[in-house]
């Protein structure tokens, strides 16, 4: 379940793994010693999200409010543990063939819907009907576009059969499971947005049971006394949505909130008071998402990878980091979240290296410079134009520091910034850009086939650059075909130095993401996963609770 | 009068049509679509080809006049669609969610803005130049001046992050469901205060000098005059003389503001985090939600329209020299 979140929600990696840590501070957690303290139940936890929940059945939905609701009301067969590893949740446990093409689950025997029936198999094989069913607006089908069965083989056993070896197998099982007893109607109708179980009475296998929906304001959910796991500590979660983050950042000074995620601003310059310090633990991991200065690699200037070369030597991404995000994030060096088994620790990425820039733009060409000090090759100036997104400051920022960065090496950018909706239609799909800067969010595979494949260039596809390298396509195509983990190491670690090589986009940073959480609550084990992956062992020592739940 | 009311209203009825025809195209030609907004605003590697799939399903692929009339027939059933959004619920519902907290938010702050400008601005033109004019002046445009959201922020961090007195968002404390009856009231309307303070200050301003204005000018009228001279008291020239011909511009006003009283306020609403009309026309923007927005359109021009003709019966009866009735005769 955790493992499809797209976007916000990190998981991430502790410094310790990720080789290149002098600027990552301290440590990645900022936590008191907490002594021993006896777990108990009770008390009520208030987050804070930015976003809205747009639907209380994940499967059809892909933004960040809506899973995290999901994930207290919803189980995958697998999931995600504290290192990334998969491990199992409504799985027992699981094997493939040797051929990797049949994966068979045995699944827990005592798990009950939260209406008290039973869940069996024939739940699997509706939740994989469901997503199939053309009527059914997921944005999961592709996961699933090789399995040829799902079967039932007794109320316990599922058997998957795939028509190819298919890398995320495995990890596509964590898809939220659904009840037939309750959808299978609307499945068939192809109405499932218009189930009740959707938003007025979502229906899970999960810890937490749905209490309350406010649309726009919250949603409440109970503790399942019957969860298969055994009851949550925390009684109550109420998942408050407010669009303001600096009203978040009051409502945690007055402690109205629990748990939210803050901006490296407050982090860092705002919330270094005792009084803050002592209501809250402040943690920080880098996020799922990295941010790039992309090039549309048709056009003849950027084809040549000296060019892209030089522009990667000449942005100091130190100072981009610092000024940025004041330092809470780190260097990219390839398309890999830093830290995760597919990330190659010995790539360093480009340096800072203005003559090596200059160097690099001379051999392909671009030697005298104009009167207004700009780069000129066959009596035309090097002059491009940037494409960002409106509404994302920080972007903004990114593109102006990458503006005066290229001024030096003598080199012309021209910023503009254009709604979201245009500058995707207009622009990236039709490939009218010269460059852009946008950022990539990453899954808990590294499978990365859509964006880097030369088979993928098409207007609805995702190589918006027109990135065509064969060796490039090679890897990608070994790596999500093998479902042998040290092949996969060996492929995606090439693919990180290929392309950490070829520049086909400058890899700028990671953004570290900054969650607090009120001291009262423990039981918090932050890993390379972030912080959430084990909120049902959270407790409140009973002496601290503050809120009467039932 | 009841004729020129049904008379108005026929002729209104091409006029709604020809607003949602403009509305229907404007936010049609907008760059983007739903079925990109739904991506979320940032791209993730989602191979998915969702797109031709929705986009058959929300007959997006039909010509703009073809989507037009399909909208339009349904909505001469009262049918006003399903929003685009993942959970795909009635428009009405949500505006009908929605609605009540906002007509109660706005209403509230509406009466406070009148009780407070009518008698400011009447004394500040009844003593023109005076301390008191002078300063209700300095303080109605500050009130003018002062940016809601930052205002919001000052007030939100004295008395809820300093002082601890009132709650800084939302509509109800966490633990609402274990108050009494009166205590949930009391909540509520805690909840409330911050809010009404803020949208109040900020159109305090206009009317109250509004009122002034208008007031300035019914008190130079001769017949104020001759009020004076068959030696009524200044209480009655100003408050049953003057007051009620100085109120006829603000009638003219409030209802013009009647609609904005369902749109919202989109920046409070927000800074507040309460689940209004405005962040739910704003978000539909954003995401291109066509039903929600055109559902949204709709009502807000029928109002406006309404209270349009609201107004001009309101005349009649604060001016007798308008009533309709008696101009035939």
């Amino acid at each position: 379940m955790k493992t499809i979140r797209r976007l916000g929600a990190a998981l991430a990696l502790l410094a310790l793994a990720a080789g290149c840590n002098s600027e990552a501070g301290p440590s990645t957690v900022e936590r008191k010693p907490t002594g021993a303290v006896t777990p108990a139940y009770g008390d009520t936890r208030i987050e804070a999200s930015i976003g809205n929940v747009s639907s209380l059945i994940p499967n059809i939905t892909s933004d960040s409010a809506s899973h995290e609701v999901g994930d207290f009301m919803y189980n995958g067969l697998v999931t995600l543990g504290k290192d990334l590893e998969i491990t199992g949740e409504l799985a027992k446990s699981w094997g493939f063939t040797k051929d990797c093409l049949t994966l068979d689950f045995k699944l827990h025997e005592n798990v009950r819907w939260h209406d008290g029936q039973p869940f069996t198999a024939d739940d699997v094989v509706f939740t994989w009907e469901t997503t199939m069913n053309p009527r059914t607006p997921s944005p999961y089908k592709s996961d699933f576009q090789d399995v040829s069965r799902v079967e039932a083989r007794g109320p316990y056993d599922v058997r998957v059969t795939y028509k190819r070896p298919y890398a995320k197998a495995l990890l596509s099982w964590a898809l939220p499971m659904l009840p037939r007893h309750l959808l299978d109607r609307w499945v068939r109708e192809g109405k499932l947005r218009e189930a009740p179980q959707n938003w007025t009475a979502p229906v899970g296998t999960g810890p937490y049971r749905f209490k309350e929906m406010k649309s726009g304001e919250k949603v409440v959910v109970v503790a399942n006394p019957d969860y298969f796991r055994g009851k949550p500590r925390i009684s109550r979660i109420v998942y408050r949505i407010i669009p303001s983050q600096a009203t978040i950042f009051l409502e945690l000074k007055a402690r109205g909130v629990d748990v939210a995620g803050l901006t490296a601003l407050q982090y860092k310059r705002q919330t270094e008071y005792p009084a803050f310090e002592k209501a809250y633990n402040k943690f920080r991991y880098p996020g799922a998402g990295y941010t790039y200065l992309g090039f549309n690699l048709k056009d003849p200037r950027f084809a040549d990878r000296r060019v892209r070369q030089a522009f990667a030597h000449a942005i100091n991404k130190q100072e981009l980091l610092d000024g940025v995000v004041l330092g809470l994030g780190r260097r990219a060096t390839g398309p890999f979240r830093p830290g995760t088994w597919a990330d190659n620790p010995n790539v360093k990425g480009v340096p800072y290296d203005l003559a090596r820039a200059q160097e690099l733009l001379a051999e392909a060409g671009w030697k005298t410079r104009n009167s207004d000090g700009l780069l000129v090759k066959d009596g035309v100036p090097f002059t491009f134009e940037l494409l960002t997104n409106q509404g994302n400051d920080e972007r903004k920022k990114v593109a102006e520091i990458i503006q005066a960065s290229l001024r030096e090496i003598g080199v012309g950018v021209e910023i503009r910034i254009l709604e979201w909706a245009a500058l995707l239609k207009d622009h990236i799909k039709k490939r009218q850009f010269q460059a852009i800067i946008l950022g990539w969010g990453t899954g808990a595979d590294p499978d990365q086939y859509v964006v880097w494949h030369s088979s993928q260039m098409g207007p609805d596809e995702l190589n918006h650059i027109s990135y065509a390298n064969p060796e490039v396509d090679a890897l990608l195509e070994a790596g999500r075909s093998s479902c042998v983990q040290a092949d996969r190491v060996r492929y995606y670690h090439r693919l990180h130095q290929v392309l950490s090589d070829d520049q086909p986009l400058v890899f700028l940073y990671w953004r570290d993401a900054l969650p607090v959480v009120s001291s009262r609550i423990y039981g918090i084990e932050p890993g390379p996963a972030g912080i959430k992956w084990n909120f049902t062992d959270w407790f409140v020592p009973k002496a601290l609770q503050r809120y009467t739940a039932g | 009068m009841l004729a020129y009311v049904l008379r108005r209203l026929v002729l209104a009825l091409p006029l709604l049509l020809g607003i949602t025809f403009v509305s229907f195209l404007v936010i049609h030609l907008a760059p983007g679509d739903p079925v990109t907004a739904l991506a979320g605003g940032d791209l993730t590697m989602n191979p998915d080809k969702l797109y031709a799939q929705l986009v058959k399903e929300y007959g997006l692929d039909k010509p703009l006049h073809v989507q037009y009339w399909n909208w339009l027939s349904r909505l001469a059933r009262l049918d006003f669609g399903r929003s685009f959004a993942p959970h795909g619920r009635l428009v009405l519902t949500m505006i009908g969610e929605r609605l009540p907290i906002t007509l109660l938010l706005n209403v509230v702050e509406m009466l406070f803005i009148v009780a407070m400008a009518v008698p400011i601005g009447s004394l500040s033109a009844t003593r023109q130049y005076s301390a008191f004019d002078k300063v209700t002046t300095v303080f109605v445009f500050i009130g003018f001046a002062t940016p809601d959201f930052w205002l919001a922020l000052l007030l939100m961090i004295l008395f809820g992050v300093q002082l601890g007195w009132l709650p800084i968002s939302g509509l109800r404390s966490m633990n609402w469901e274990y108050l009494s009856f009166w205590q949930q009231q009391g909540d509520f309307l805690s909840h409330l205060i911050l809010p009404i303070t803020v949208a109040t200050f900020g159109g305090l301003a206009g009317f109250s000098r509004y009122m002034r204005q208008s007031m300035l000018e019914v008190i130079r009228q001769d017949y104020i005059q001759s009020a004076r001279a068959k030696g009524l008291a200044e209480r009655v020239v100003i408050g049953k003389h003057a007051l009620r011909n100085a109120l006829l511009p603000i009638v003219t006003i409030l209802g013009l503001s009647l609609p904005t009283l369902i749109g919202g306020s989109v920046i409070v609403e927000s800074i507040f985090a309460i689940p209004g009309m405005g962040q739910l026309m704003v978000q539909a923007a954003f995401e291109r939600d066509y039903p929600v927005l055109m559902g949204n359109l709709v009502i807000v021009s029928t109002l406006t329209l309404l209270a349009n003709l609201a107004a001009d019966v309101a005349y009649g009866l604060v001016d007798p020299r308008i009533r309709v009735g008696r101009r035939r005769r």
